[in-house]
């Protein structure tokens, strides 16, 4: 698989992080990075891994299934997360789930059909003192109203240069 | 990221960079006793520098609240094999988001713990395993790992010396599991995050079989002050056998959530009343979970005089863990509560050990099914005996964070089970206070992709 100079060289960077003899350690930091550029885990990216890992490929899968962050289909551009762990619960954290679900017509792990917006229901994303907090990709928003939650989704529709999951 | 202002009632050791001006570089560090304990450490005797962690009464501050320096004494360290230190950052303990700031406004803290504990251990190589979602984390981390080799302070022959020492990020990818340190070092070596069964303990056979040093990104914070003020003057912050200050991340019904250092020992109302200015909308305190969601509930009458150290709540049979500190008022549905916790657990447990998974799914089902208003009579001391017979009886404490919760919300709240059995299923409170009522859900799935295999 080429994968884009940024990649190589992160991958680079990643497999020196370990004795010489323990690669296997960077299977889940290259998975992270790889879907990052990618998009999702795609089966060349397994192939890609495994081997510069010195794994089998199923190795690499029977890792992958067990993260929730690792997905095999891709997530819609942004991927919005709600927590609605029990801090959250308490603040308002599954009014604004109902709210992004009511608003995109889409539930949990679904994409809208143009693939900019998916939706997850997240577990603790350690954020309980500024709850209801969700992420969209990698960026922690804190204490989110429902008006706060609008914009945001809002925002995503008219700002399409963001980078992928 | 938004950072509470400091309390006059907070004892500030590990977080009191955290208001300087550009606190996470590393001339800020510096200019303020930064690396000055690792240089102090460098001319003490390992042995010396675990009699200081054993006289501060320091306990892990990660949730199980092992001594530290006993954990360390436990690390062979003449063992011909490498030693690593690694850091568990993978906090997901739900309450829990104290680990968050201290990488975030004092990183360079964590890198000096790491190195003490390195050149205790004899180690060459540490490692931070960070939980996937806080990407952020991962970069302000390598930032000052970068700044530390630099200007010397890591890398080959620190500061003229014969102490090699190196660090290195790790991320996660999204489990809680990993977490518990025998899980997190499967996930570290590229696995599933499955607990290992102990013995042999981390301290002895860790990564890649091992002698490995782990600890909470708190506890490592908290080696640099301890070695600069001395043991027994840490100890002395908090009280006899929980010494020093400890993180508490206050969350839920209250006016002023946030994060506050305080010294062991403080009282549980004073932290409510005072640190987070009180209870919202005024409403009256139902119920606190004191260390994250696995500790056992406490009840208002039981919070009351109640003081926040080891001691003082294993007395009333919950933990001091994380320090994540959930408050409830009196409006809050216990059971919908207990569920909520429940589905994290059984969202969660890895799937190794069947008293877990069962346990977890079995009780996910039942709560449901109250909260359905479908539960009856032998549903409430089913619930009971199923978590009861989880305890113990897990490879890793999992299921114990699951069952405890749910036996102390069962036992203490039990009346509002039995309101479920005679008024039927209860509209959910709509806690963002909306006057046209809640969402009208989300079962319309029009124009939907389904993302799951």
């Amino acid at each position: 698989m080429q994968l884009s100079p940024t990649l190589e060289a992160k991958f680079q960077s990643l497999l020196s992080n370990y004795p010489e003899d323990k690669k296997r350690s960077a299977l889940i930091p290259m998975l992270m990075y790889g879907q990052d550029e990618l998009g999702s885990v795609t089966p060349e990216l397994i192939q890609e891994v495994a081997t510069r890992v010195g794994v089998q490929p199923l190795q690499v899968s029977e890792v992958m299934s067990y993260y929730s962050m690792l997905h095999p289909k891709p997530l819609g551009k942004f991927h919005v997360q709600i927590c609605t762990n029990v801090s959250c619960l308490l603040t308002g954290g599954e009014e604004l789930w109902d709210q992004a679900c009511h608003k995109l017509g889409i539930g949990h792990k679904q994409a809208t059909s143009d693939g900019l917006i998916s939706l997850e229901e997240v577990e603790c994303i350690g954020a309980c003192s500024w709850a209801p907090a969700i992420q969209i990709n990698y960026d922690f928003h804190h204490q989110v109203t429902p008006d706060q939650l609008d914009q945001l989704i809002d925002g995503l529709s008219s700002s399409p240069n963001s980078h992928a999951v | 990221m938004p950072y509470n202002e400091p309390h006059p009632a907070e004892t500030r050791i590990i977080s009191k960079r955290f208001c300087l001006p550009n606190s996470a570089s590393i001339s800020t560090y510096l200019a303020n006793e930064g690396y000055d304990a690792i240089k102090k450490a460098m001319g003490m005797t390992p042995d010396a520098i675990i009699d200081e962690l054993k006289a501060s009464n320091l306990r892990g501050r990660g949730g199980a609240g092992f001594p530290t320096g006993l954990k360390w004494s436990f690390v062979p360290r003449t063992s011909p094999k490498p030693k690593y230190i690694i850091v568990n950052a993978d906090e997901s303990e739900p309450g829990t988001c104290k680990d968050r700031l201290l990488m975030e406004f004092d990183p360079h803290s964590l890198l000096e713990g790491m190195m003490i504990g390195g050149f205790v251990m004899g180690a060459k190589y540490g490692w931070i395993y960070i939980r996937g979602e806080y990407r952020y984390l991962i970069d302000i981390m390598d930032k000052a790992i970068a700044e530390a080799y630099e200007r010397g302070l890591l890398g080959d022959k620190i500061l003229g010396t014969d102490f090699s020492f190196h660090i290195r990020t790790h991320t996660g990818a999204g489990a809680y599991e990993c977490g518990e340190e025998s899980a997190l070092l499967e996930s570290f070596e590229g696995k599933r995050g499955i607990p290992r069964i102990r013995p042999p303990f981390p301290a002895v056979s860790g990564a890649y079989q091992s002698p490995t040093l782990l600890n909470n990104v708190e506890t490592f914070c908290t080696v640099p002050p301890i070695l600069l003020m001395g043991g027994a003057a840490y100890a002395a912050l908090g009280i006899p056998k929980s010494g020093g200050t400890k993180m508490l991340c206050i969350s839920g019904h209250v006016n002023k959530p946030g994060v506050y250092e305080v010294p062991l020992g403080f009282p549980m109302m004073r932290a409510i009343e005072e640190l987070a200015g009180g209870m919202r909308n005024g409403k009256k305190l139902k119920a606190v979970v004191p260390g994250g969601s696995s500790c056992p509930m406490l009840t208002a009458a039981e919070c009351d005089g109640l003081t926040l150290d080891y001691d003082a709540l294993a007395k009333v049979k919950s933990m001091l863990g994380s320090g994540g500190m959930i408050v409830l008022d009196e409006d809050t549905d216990m059971v919908r509560v207990a569920l909520r916790i429940m589905r994290f657990y059984q969202h969660e447990s890895c799937g190794w050990c069947i008293p877990c998974r069962e346990g977890t799914t079995w009780l996910k089902k039942l709560l449901t099914r109250f909260v359905e208003g479908a539960g009856s009579q032998s549903d409430i001391i089913m619930i009971g005996d199923l978590a009861k017979n989880m305890l113990g009886r897990t490879f890793c404490p999992l299921g114990d964070a699951a069952a405890m919760p749910t036996i102390s919300i069962i036992e203490k709240f039990r009346h509002e089970f039995e309101d479920y059995l005679v008024h039927g299923p209860k509209p959910r409170r709509n806690y963002l206070e909306r006057s046209n009522g809640p969402w009208p859900g989300h079962q319309e799935t029009v124009d939907a992709v389904n993302l799951t295999l």
